[in-house]
């Protein structure tokens, strides 16, 4: 039986409009995955139905072979965690608070909260540099603090499976790269399997260890960062010309695109963009 | 804190009235004890008064708050929706079209809320949210229910009039003790079932989507917590009638005083017995005329009311 969480031929939407158009999806167990595509190809709607917020019209959503929607939720919860696109917090709540929330799948109706519980918590707040802002009330912050915060939360529940969709939106450059540094760490420390959706392609192929191009519902192409990120794929995803060369970081695959303007045409750009029929 | 403020409120309420009872002869006569001149006073006047204002508030402000929480939103309470009208509207209707009274005035009054609320529910909520559409529905239905009400009184006996209309301005007049019971037992049966709630109902205020990712099975609770709140609310309304705005106003105060952190349910279903309390108190003893104990919360709830819809006008969300 297929371990970790996959998705056989699954058709989910919104009431009669289909998203999802029977997709199949194996997550690579602790493993960091990247979804990338254009904007309403479906990538929020693929979370949803992968932690259960959205039940399939088809198909099914597996843990361990387990169909999810057959698993109580609180012990989902447990072992999957879900950051939504753009969580809103109750007027007035506090870090502290918001992040102790992250907690709720392991406490009981009545169970008292543990010092388990305060170990994950001021856990998730250090991993996180959200601890200064413990005592703040999380609508006062900025995008990007309360961006952190989110994460804490999600961290704070202590799932073997993450799911976060654009963990690094709001956040400038610097943060971005914490973030996804942020959940290496995690991946690599206690072997939590990630699948983030992520918008900037460079990053994406730089951290994941395995990548997902989607369009219109379906699963375009997957693979290393080397197989998915090519100028084909960036051309049929987003509809827009690039060049792809080599991350002098990280020696992964990176994308230049190529608009209407600003094009410095050199004999190698100009061979390029006729090679691509503009 | 609360629960101090709650207990020197009941006891100003068995002290003072028209003639002051020392607290130590209070206590002596609720012990079975006699005090010749007062048992009557402190008995048959103004314990029962007491008791059920304290069970009337406790119910509303927990019905309140619970819905408040559950749909985001500070004008999502069911005195403002229309819940409590239709549990009003079908106690009128048993009580002056159908002659009935007792536990048979609860049981239409619940029915009758909790259809209110499918239909707005039905209607206006969507992803859970309570935006402006639901309170525009609800306001609606409200409305028409408040039509409907006025229908069924301009068509009853004058006698029978009379006793809907003190009934339906909130009122703990001529309270007895042996009404208590139906209020003490939907309170508990289903004030614990909302307690048991309280850390979903807390996820919930995250949003749906984070709720569930939380662990809690978001269509499951939001039916519980519907039910129960519903049915505390209706069988309070069949009790004393609608007593305005104590609903409405217990979550928000009770927020002010314990702060947005933990859970509201407690800290608002006893902010709901002060306020019947204190407003009974006020409404009987400090105000120039003798008012039923909702027209005075209704004066208190007005401003407040009007504050929020203009917040909301220009924020776009509360709570
Ligand atoms: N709650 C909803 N009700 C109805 N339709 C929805 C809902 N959420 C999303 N959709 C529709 O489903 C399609 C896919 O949306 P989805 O949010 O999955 O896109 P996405 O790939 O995450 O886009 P983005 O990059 O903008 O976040 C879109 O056409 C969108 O309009
Ligand atoms: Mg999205």
């Amino acid at each position: 039986m297929a371990q970790g969480l996959t998705a056989r031929a699954l058709v989910a939407g919104y009431g009669d409009a289909l998203v999802l158009d029977a997709l199949d999806l194996d997550v690579p167990q602790g493993r960091i995955t990247a979804i990338v595509g254009a904007n309403a190809c479906g990538k929020s709607t693929l979370l949803r139905a992968l932690s259960r917020l959205l039940k399939p019209k088809h198909g099914h959503v597996l843990l361990d072979g387990k169909d999810i929607h057959k698993i109580a939720p609180r012990a989902l919860a447990q072992k999957l965690g879900l950051l939504p696109q753009s969580p809103v917090a109750p007027e007035g709540i506090t870090v502290l608070d918001l992040v102790g929330r992250g907690r709720s799948p392991h406490q009981g109706v009545f169970t008292r909260w543990t010092q388990r519980d305060d170990e994950a918590v001021a856990a998730a707040l250090e991993a996180t540099k959200t601890v200064d802002l413990a005592n703040r009330a999380v609508d006062e912050l900025s995008g990007g603090q309360r961006q952190r915060v989110w994460i804490a939360m999600a961290l704070a529940q202590e799932t073997d499976l993450l799911l976060l969709d654009e963990p690094t939106t709001f956040l400038d450059i610097r943060h971005q790269v914490e973030v996804l540094d942020l959940l290496h760490d995690l991946n690599a420390a206690r072997g939590t399997t990630i699948v983030m959706v992520l918008h900037d392609l460079n990053l994406a192929a730089r951290y994941c260890d395995h990548l997902i191009a989607m369009t219109a519902g379906r699963l375009h192409a997957s693979g290393t960062s080397e197989a998915v990120l090519t100028e084909e794929t960036v051309r049929q995803v987003f509809g827009i010309g690039s060049r792809i060369v080599s991350d002098p970081v990280s020696g992964r695959p990176m994308m230049v695109p190529i608009g209407r303007h600003r094009v410095d045409t050199t004999p190698a750009q100009n061979e390029a963009m006729e090679a691509m029929g503009q | 804190m609360l629960l101090a403020l709650l207990l020197s409120a009941a006891v100003v309420t068995l002290t003072l009235g028209r003639s002051y009872v020392p607290i130590t002869d209070v206590l002596r006569i609720l012990l079975g004890g006699e005090v010749p001149g007062a048992t009557f006073t402190v008995e048959v006047l103004r314990l029962p008064r007491t008791v059920l204002s304290i069970l009337a508030g406790l119910s509303f402000g927990l019905g309140g708050v619970a819905f408040q929480i559950m749909l985001r939103n500070p004008l999502a309470s069911p005195d403002i929706i229309g819940i409590s009208s239709g549990a009003s509207a079908a106690a009128v209707f048993a009580i002056v079209g159908l002659s009935l009274t007792g536990p048979v005035v609860s049981i239409l009054a619940v029915l009758a809320g909790l259809a209110v609320a499918m239909l707005i529910y039905g209607l206006a909520v969507r992803n859970g949210e309570a935006g402006t559409r639901l309170i525009l529905v609800g306001i609606g239905v409200s409305a028409m229910l408040q039509s409907l009400i006025s229908y069924v009184l301009l068509n009853a006996p004058a006698w029978n009039r009379q006793e809907a209309i003190r009934w339906l301005s909130g009122s703990v007049n001529g309270a007895r003790l042996d009404e208590a019971l139906p209020l003490l037992t939907t309170f508990i049966v289903f004030g614990l079932l909302l307690l048991s709630r309280s850390r979903e109902l807390e996820t919930l205020r995250l949003g749906d989507d984070m709720a569930a990712a939380l662990g809690t099975p978001v269509s499951r609770s939001r039916i519980v917590i519907i039910i129960s709140a519903v049915s505390i609310i209706a069988v309070a309304t069949a009790v004393t009638g609608p007593i305005a705005f104590v609903a409405f106003l217990a979550g928000p105060i009770a927020a002010h005083i314990v702060g947005a952190n933990g859970s509201l349910l407690l800290p608002s279903s006893l902010v709901g017995a002060v306020l019947v309390l204190v407003a009974d108190f006020a409404g009987q003893f400090l105000l120039p005329a003798r008012y039923p104990v909702g027209v005075v919360t209704g004066v208190l709830g007005a401003p407040y009311l009007i504050y929020l819809i203009i917040r909301v006008n220009r924020t776009g969300r509360a709570l």
